[in-house]
Formats: C-alpha cells, structure tokens, sequence
C-alpha cells in the first residue's frame, strides 16, 4: 500500500505582463500573441497552488510544516512576482516570454531546492478562472 | 420588476499612482499597488439592469444583445489594455476599482435599450476586493 499523502497550499499574486518574442517583428508577434502582445501590458491574478508529496513523518504526523511551507512560497515566490511586471521587474524573466507555462516551470525551479528533496513537487497556476497548466505535466 | 445580471470579464494592467505626490508618498499611501511598471487583475464585471419582462419575448432585455453592447462599448476598451495609459475615459483620473466603475457605468448608459434601467455595476478586481455602484 501506497503511504504516501499530497499536501497542497494555495497562494496568489497579482502581476502585469506581456508575450512578446523580441526575435520576431511585430507583425508576427501580433498574429501569434494577438490582444497579450499589446505594448502597455495588461495584467492577471494568478492563483497558485503547490502539491507535496510524501509520507508522514511518524512523529509529527505530516508530510511537510504548512506554515513552513506558507513562508517558503512567500519569501521564494510571491516577494518576487506580486504587484511586479513580469516582463520588466524579474530577472527570471528578462530574456524568457511570461507564459504560464513558463512561469509555472519558473515557480517549481525556485521552490525545489527549498523543499525536501524526498518530497515530490508539483506546482499548479492559474492564469485565468479558465486558464491553468501544471508543471511537472 | 425583473433584475437581470450579465457577467463579463477583462484582463489589465494597471497602477495606482498620483502625479502630484513624491515617490515616496505614493509608495506610503498605495503599497505595492504603485509600482511604477505596473501589475494586473482578472476583472469579473456585472452588470444588472431592471426593467418589466416583455409580454412577447419574456425578456427584459435580449441577453445576447446586453453582452454584446457592453463588449463593444467597454471590454473592447478594457480587455488586455493598461487602464492608465490606454483608456480614454479614464485619462486624467485616479485608476481605483472605485473610479473604473464610475466610468463603465457612463459609458454603458446611454446606451442600453430603453426598455431597461441600469440598476448596479459591480466589479471584481480580486476574489477578495469588488466595487458596487448604483449610479
């Protein structure tokens, strides 16, 4: 039998962006980004949520502190990203296109190494109520 | 009377920012809300109108017909734009939820069909925060 237990926390920050692909003309970016190209960035609330993986510490009883948990996301995650332009404020994004998918596989690269690596890791973001991707797929 | 709600949506940037104040009481009385490059929202717009259900149709309004005049007239304007740089009816003003909605309600006024009222614009700009005005 499986022992193992997900444990999820669910977080959110607020941020401008814009998809653009500076090796492109603008023409192009504008037929493949369409209304997210727009030069004066428009904005999402971004809800995020992190699944740990793992089995219970016998003497504890979890699989990971969620407070614990709930400081890492904030000082590695939401410090960075909330009320900031993607596009111009981070480093992780100077030279990467703010995609949520790119974002997601950002956000994992910045938790993994604060959580056990015994702990399976997944990270789940939404864009949109109706637009969310998963990393790792 | 019969109250009737449409839900649409919009994605923006925006910053709350006053011009005639320093850096740093900007920073003091709007947080993080004043970066100055900016942050966004997922805005969810209601809208209700009023009015007596027509004895033909059943309507008070053709639904289809009230998305469509509030996507022409304002999500247009609104959708994946940056409010305070894009937006001619919010030029010159404070960009709070509290001053966007003022300013949907008279876009959208003169021109709903007569058989309605405005009755309420709410406006969602977090799934914490939202504005209510009645006009």
């Amino acid at each position: 039998m499986d022992n193992r237990v997900a444990v999820f926390r669910k977080e959110h920050f607020n941020a401008a962006h814009r998809l653009h692909n500076p090796s492109w003309d603008a023409a192009t970016n504008e037929k493949v980004f369409g209304k997210c190209n727009l030069p004066h960035y428009h904005g999402h609330n971004y809800e995020l949520i992190v699944k740990v993986t793992g089995v219970p510490d016998p003497e504890t009883g979890y699989v990971m502190d969620m407070k614990v948990l709930s400081d890492i996301i904030r000082d590695v995650v939401l410090e960075r990203f909330d009320h900031k332009n993607l596009n111009e404020d981070t480093v992780e994004f100077k030279h990467l296109n703010p995609t949520a998918e790119n974002i997601a596989v950002v956000i994992y690269g910045l938790l993994r190494p604060a959580i056990d690596a015994a702990l399976e890791l997944k990270i789940t973001l939404y864009e949109t109520p109706r637009n969310f991707v998963e990393y790792p797929a | 009377m019969v109250y009737l709600t449409r839900v649409e949506h919009f994605n923006a940037a925006h910053k709350l920012f006053n011009p005639a104040w320093s850096k740093e009481k900007n920073d003091e009385v709007f947080g993080r809300c004043a970066n100055e490059h900016w942050h966004g929202h997922n805005f969810e717009l209601f809208v209700t109108v009023k009015g007596n259900p027509d004895p033909d149709t059943g309507f008070i309004v053709d639904a289809k017909l009230l998305s469509r005049i509030i996507k022409d007239s304002v999500i247009e304007k609104l959708d994946h734009r940056n409010l305070n740089l894009d937006v001619d009816f919010m030029q010159g003003k404070m960009c709070s939820i509290e001053n966007l909605v003022v300013g949907i309600w008279q876009e959208l006024k003169p021109l709903l069909p007569a058989t309605v009222t405005l009755h309420c614009i709410k406006l969602v700009e977090t799934p914490r925060i939202y504005v209510e005005y009645f006009g």
